[in-house]
């Protein structure tokens, strides 16, 4: 490994720490498009941000060592997972540190703590969000590990990097059912994960319906900025996953140019801009499922995943 | 002879039984002043945890490089079959475990145990010590004879163990049922090998390993040791004793029957299934593979709904073995394909996480000790906060069940990544069915560890976080230095794992070759894992370790330094809400309703729900298994039937009785002419 | 893995499609929906017969695809439509099953389907013989539909289903049935839509619902 990739390994985290709240902002600014209100400005994340590293924490008088400490372990697995997802290049050192697994056992990490830290109060609704978010988790993780070994099945190689390049350089067009499978259960995952319609509202504290919601009613100032940082970061890292599984075109391979990796971040964009547009779309026109229903919607996402296993080793492809 | 020569001459096995007879001293010395704590726990229990030590540098010392297996025959035993010893790669893995993490529990222990706890201490002593060298004996037997006599005694020293306090009829049963299923498994392991003999009548495991069986038998003797280890070590549907004894017994005593107790059952079905027995049909990895799964599973569902904290842990043993099993039976199966790669990574995911269950289970346990010793409760409802009264114990438990929840970069995550990396390269099984069926066990694996996760967030939240449940709980104090030491080395043991993966598999790597003859492919240094090829796997626990904590660290400096770090302390916001009690918290049972909803039809619940007229709402669930009601129980009233037929024959005059004997003699006679 | 030409892929993604679509019916609670999966699921097979047809340059496929365009995506539905209209009957219908379990037994029946044509698929000379096992799970799927609703239209769309798994079996692995063949299956399947629909009408007549569970009080005890 040369220097300059560990350069780009840097630069591609902070990209990602950078454009996070851009890209939640411009889904909450098609949110509002579309639901015909006014829409709050692009950079509206950052003004948020701001504001709360600027005030005065308020913390339970209770509240432990591990309360303090969560919002820090939940931003840096994001950032560290955000390292090894090829969203701009494939040229990631620490792509080879942990893979897709590993990524999934990242963000698992960051679940636990923020649950955790969502009990450690002692509320009726802290314990009640963390509940609900380990009951999403534990079949929305084993739904995007599946849709990994789908991309793994067909790749080889469970390196996120790999798949890509697999992807990428392959001569002929090569259409693959099973990842049809998976990229339908990737979306029904990825609405989950992030307290997406139809499972969770982002914008909303109604008090029974709320899941990451009521995980982080206690936080505020620099802890709930990080917090809602780290949350911004995982929707992010969940589309460029999908970017990277099933449109990688654009990502530059190994050992290109500064010209093709400007191209590169200009493709990230455009399919950021696309794809935001299309989850405000998505979350629009869904209603908010009951509680007792969002089992059921993971464990079709998860099934549907395992199928989309099944289907790669009984066609081959 | 002075003391240099006699240690320069003496082999690893020799040193090994020094350090067993040794246990067995210390085990003697606690009758001496069998009250005495001072002598019991301070002093013996700590003289226990070095032999531990030393067993462990011994295991460790037969898994380097060059180390050719060692064996003889000792001057014990019947007159014409003496006990036969064995010292090699696979027991010395078994040894390392069991003396590394036995060291732990014992230095607990010596701060664990005190008066007035049924048994007296010096007892006690001698039941936990003639325990560990009883499983010591076992994992060194090369004869059928020591290894069945080890076995026994390491079932009845812990059946001793596990009713300790024996005026609580419950233990009384807890114990009796695990006696039982002791006995119904060991019954199998002794027909698997008297099958295995093969006609020579011959019980060393040498003869054993020359006998040529017919397939069938081959087969049956398979069947048998799978019935009688799985007895053991808790597969289901053998595993109902379990959840019933391990919260029975004190808790130094339930960490060593999940962490040690059931390696050892594993230990006998990879020395049965891999050295005793050649390659077999492909049927016995998959069934194998199969109850390991369904084990590992059922198992982490039932995990999820227990209120009591032992019983907890005790479920999630059952399904931590069933992944092991299923490991193993990855294993046997690519070998009956003759896959030796493959079946290298599988048996290495199975004995590593082996070992890592070894540490994080024991420490678990140790911790619902420390917890029951500092607040007098076991059941989940009744505790909560704990993390601001023991702030060691917390932390130290806050790492135990980030690695059983198989979270990197702990030691967890380690085996699991290993055994999902093996399913994944399973379509390469050259049979048109299994190339299907077996990936798609990748499903389960993944769906396990992930409820194991939902486990974990329940054990530890409910104990250490929140509000405390009851006002005692406020009096509630940290344990003992010595309580900490042990719980410390078990939680370096998961850490470091986790860190260096590659040492790990480096050491089960000569297992591996023993075994299968080949290892995975080494990393390029001990932080790196990369089994299969460079290109396809990579794992780093170091690496991952220094990324996030470089993360945090930087996180955690940047905000201090660009933004002022002014903390202010209120009472908890809760939407506004300020009548908050601590029974507004999820109970534990709350916390596994989602778990309960979902795989409804697996329990069996009786629901008391209250009325909307109730002035005093009351609400209970009892959540129990099927397979107790719709197996065991109508086994055991078969059994007692029969028994009752039988009855007939007893008589009560003697005369009768006699008149038995001499119509035995006189058929007997007339089978002779 | 050699390259497969373009055709092939194209049609095995359809047929994945289709799988995916007879999972979606499975899970699908609203009468409405069902119905706009049955359409698509036309649209899919049309699709896939227009692609075997210019693929192998078969005419009569052409022919089968036009008679399953008109009559599969347009004329049924339609009817369909209809009566669902009609009948009022738009609301949710539980599954006797739930929707997990149901998916988790339509997991094993693809798994056993595809054991199923194993045998014959190595025997099918075309190169699609790997999508006769979706086709069997196309059928397998639509049957256990079938066999999880109470609701008698439900049912109907199930059998449409069902018809459209045996249809998708016989382009994609012999090249279609012959024409003879498809024409009266047509017929049937058309005569026996405007059959179900006036049952229904004398179903709910007698009952005042379209709740099969009704019709278990006409057993004699």
């Amino acid at each position: 490994m040369n220097a300059i990739a560990y350069v780009w390994q840097v630069s591609e985290c902070l990209l990602a720490i950078a454009l996070a709240p851009l890209f939640a902002g411009w889904v909450g600014q098609c949110r509002a498009w579309l639901q015909n209100r006014s829409a709050p400005p692009l950079w509206q994340p950052y003004r948020v941000l701001r504001k709360l590293f600027h005030k005065d924490a308020a913390l339970a008088t209770h509240a432990s060592w591990l309360f303090r400490l969560a919002p820090y372990v939940v931003f840096s697995t994001m950032v560290v997972a955000a390292a090894i997802i090829p969203s701009v290049t494939t040229d990631l050192p620490l792509a080879r540190v942990a893979d897709a697994i590993a990524l999934v056992g990242l963000f698992a990490t960051g679940r636990v703590f923020i649950a955790l830290a969502a009990m450690d109060i002692g509320t009726a609704f802290g314990s009640m969000g963390a509940r609900r978010e380990m009951m999403i988790g534990f079949l929305a993780e084993p739904a995007l590990l599946m849709v990994l070994f789908s991309a793994f099945m067909t790749h080889g190689s469970t390196a996120l990097p790999e798949m890509v390049e697999g992807l990428l350089s392959q001569p002929h067009i090569v259409l693959h059912p099973s990842l049809f499978f998976a990229g339908v259960a990737f979306v029904m995952v990825l609405l989950a994960e992030n307290a997406r319609l139809p499972v969770d509202n982002p914008a909303t504290h109604l008090e029974l319906t709320m899941i990451h919601e009521a995980m982080i009613l206690e936080y505020s100032a620099r802890h709930l900025a990080l917090l809602e940082w780290a949350s911004w970061l995982k929707l992010f890292n969940y589309a460029c996953i999908g970017f990277a599984l099933f449109v990688p075109w654009g990502i530059a391979l190994h050992g290109v140019g500064v010209g093709l990796l400007t191209l590169a971040i200009a493709a990230l964009l455009v399919k950021l801009v696309v794809a935001g547009a299309a989850l405000a779309l998505f979350e629009t026109l869904s209603a908010k499922l009951r509680l007792f229903r969002a089992p059921e919607f993971l464990t079709m996402a998860f099934l549907l995943a395992v199928l989309g296993l099944l289907v790669y080793l009984l066609l081959g492809a | 002879m002075n003391v240099v020569s006699a240690l320069t001459t003496t082999t690893p096995l020799t040193a090994l039984l020094v350090l067993v007879s040794a246990w067995l001293l210390i085990g003697a010395l606690g009758l001496i002043q069998p009250n005495r704590i001072g002598w019991v726990a301070r002093t013996l229990f700590p003289l226990g945890a070095l032999i531990a030590l030393g067993m462990a540098g011994m295991g460790a010392m037969s898994l380097t490089t060059g180390f050719v297996a060692q064996s003889s025959a000792l001057a014990l035993g019947l007159p014409d079959m003496p006990f036969h010893v064995r010292l090699d790669a696979l027991s010395g893995f078994f040894l390392l475990l069991l003396g590394s993490a036995g060291a732990g529990i014992s230095v607990f222990a010596a701060g664990y145990f005190r008066q007035g706890e049924g048994t007296a201490p010096g007892l006690l002593c001698l039941q936990y010590h003639v325990f560990l060298a009883s499983m010591a004996m076992v994992v060194l037997a090369d004869d059928a004879y020591l290894f069945m006599v080890a076995w026994e005694t390491m079932a009845l020293s812990s059946y001793f163990l596990v009713v300790t306090q024996h005026r609580i009829p419950e233990i009384r049963r807890a114990g009796f049922l695990y006696l039982l299923m002791a006995h119904v498994g060991a019954l199998g392991i002794l027909l698997s090998f008297g099958v295995l003999q093969g006609g020579s009548w011959q019980m060393t495991f040498d003869a054993m390993r020359a006998a040529h069986l017919t397939p069938a038998w081959a087969s049956a003797a398979f069947a048998l040791a799978l019935f009688g280890f799985g007895a053991k070590a808790g597969l289901v549907p053998l595993h109902v004793w379990l959840p019933e004894a391990h919260p029975a017994a004190p808790s130094p005593v339930s960490a060593m029957m999940s962490g040690l107790m059931l390696k050892v059952g594993v230990y006998g079905l990879l020395r049965v299934s891999w050295d005793l027995l050649h390659a077999g049909p492909w049927w016995w990895g998959l069934l194998t593979l199969g109850l390991g799964l369904g084990t590992a599973l059922y198992g982490a569902i039932f995990a999820a709904v227990q209120t009591d904290m032992k019983r907890l842990l005790a479920y999630s043993s059952i399904e931590n073995i069933g992944l092991i099993f299923a490991g193993i039976g990855l294993a046997l199966l690519c070998r009956s394909f003759d896959m030796r790669l493959l079946a290298a990574l599988a048996l290495a995911a199975a004995l590593i996480h082996a070992f890592n269950h070894a540490f994080f289970k024991s420490l678990l346990f140790l911790v619902t000790g420390s917890v029951m010793h500092a607040t007098g409760e076991r059941s989940l409802g009744k505790l909560g906060g704990l993390i601001r009264y023991m702030p060691w114990v917390a932390a130290l438990a806050l790492i135990g069940s980030l690695a059983i929840a198989g979270l990197p970069p702990l030691n967890g995550f380690v085996s699991e990544w290993l055994l999902l990396q093996a399913f994944l390269q399973t379509p390469r099984i050259p049979h048109a069915f299994l190339n299907m069926i077996v990936p798609l066990g990748v499903a389960l694996v993944a769906l396990t560890a992930a409820l194991a996760g939902y486990v974990m967030v329940k054990f530890y939240g409910v104990i250490f976080l929140g509000q405390p449940r009851e006002q005692a709980l406020g009096k509630a104090h940290d344990a003992g230095w010595l309580e900490r030491l042990g719980l410390s080395w078990l939680a370096l043991g998961c850490v470091l794992i986790g860190v260096f993966p590659q040492v790990a598999l480096d050491v089960v790597g000569r297992i591996t070759l023993q075994l299968v003859g080949t290892t995975v492919q080494r990393g390029p240094s001990p932080w790196w894992m990369t089994p299969i090829t460079s290109s396809q796997t990579s794992y780093s626990g170091l690496w991952l370790w220094v990324g996030l904590l470089l993360v945090i660290g930087a996180t955690f400096v940047l905000v201090r330094r660009v933004y002022h770090g002014r903390v202010r302390r209120t009472p908890p916001w809760d939407c506004g809400y300020p009548w908050q009690t601590p029974r507004m918290q999820d109970s534990s049972e709350g916390f596994g309703q989602p778990i309960r909803h979902l795989f409804g039809p697996v329990f069996r619940m009786q629901r008391e729900l209250p009325k909307p007229s109730d002035s005093k709402p009351n609400y209970r669930v009892l959540v129990q298994e099927h397979l107790w009601h719709q197996l065991y129980l109508p086994l055991a009233r078969l059994v007692q039937r029969t028994a009752e037929r039988v009855t007939i024959l007893q008589g009560g005059r003697l005369s009768t009785y006699l008149l038995y004997s001499f119509m035995t003699l006189i058929l007997l006679l007339v089978w002779v002419l | 893995m050699p390259p497969v030409n373009l055709a092939t892929q194209v049609v095995q993604m359809l047929a994945g499609a289709l799988l995916l679509i007879s999972f979606a019916m499975l899970a699908e609670r609203r009468s409405r929906r069902l119905l706009f999966l049955l359409v698509w699921q036309g649209v899919v097979l049309v699709a896939s017969t227009v692609l075997v047809a210019a693929s192998a340059h078969l005419t009569h496929l052409y022919y089968s695809a036009a008679l399953t365009l008109l009559l599969k995506v347009c004329v049924l539905p339609l009817v369909l439509f209809r009566l669902m209209r009609k009948l009022g009957i738009e609301r949710d219908n539980e599954p006797l099953v739930n929707v997990p379990t149901l998916m988790l037994v339509g997991l094993c029946l693809v798994i056993f389907s595809f054991g199923l044509a194993q045998p014959v698929s190595a025997l099918a000379t075309t190169v699609l013989r790997k999508t006769l096992g979706i086709a069997i799970a196309v059928i397998l799927l639509s049957f256990l539909m079938i066999l999880a609703r109470r609701k008698a239209f439900t049912q109907v769309i199930g059998f449409l289903s069902l018809e459209n798994g045996l249809f998708f079996a016989a382009t994609t692995t012999t090249y279609g049935m012959p024409m003879v063949v498809e024409l009266g299956m047509a017929l049937d399947l058309l005569v026996a839509v405007f059959i179900f629909g006036i049952f229904f009408f004398h179903i709910r007549e007698q009952f005042d619902s379209l709740d099969l569970d009704q019709l278990e009080s006409l057993k004699e005890d």
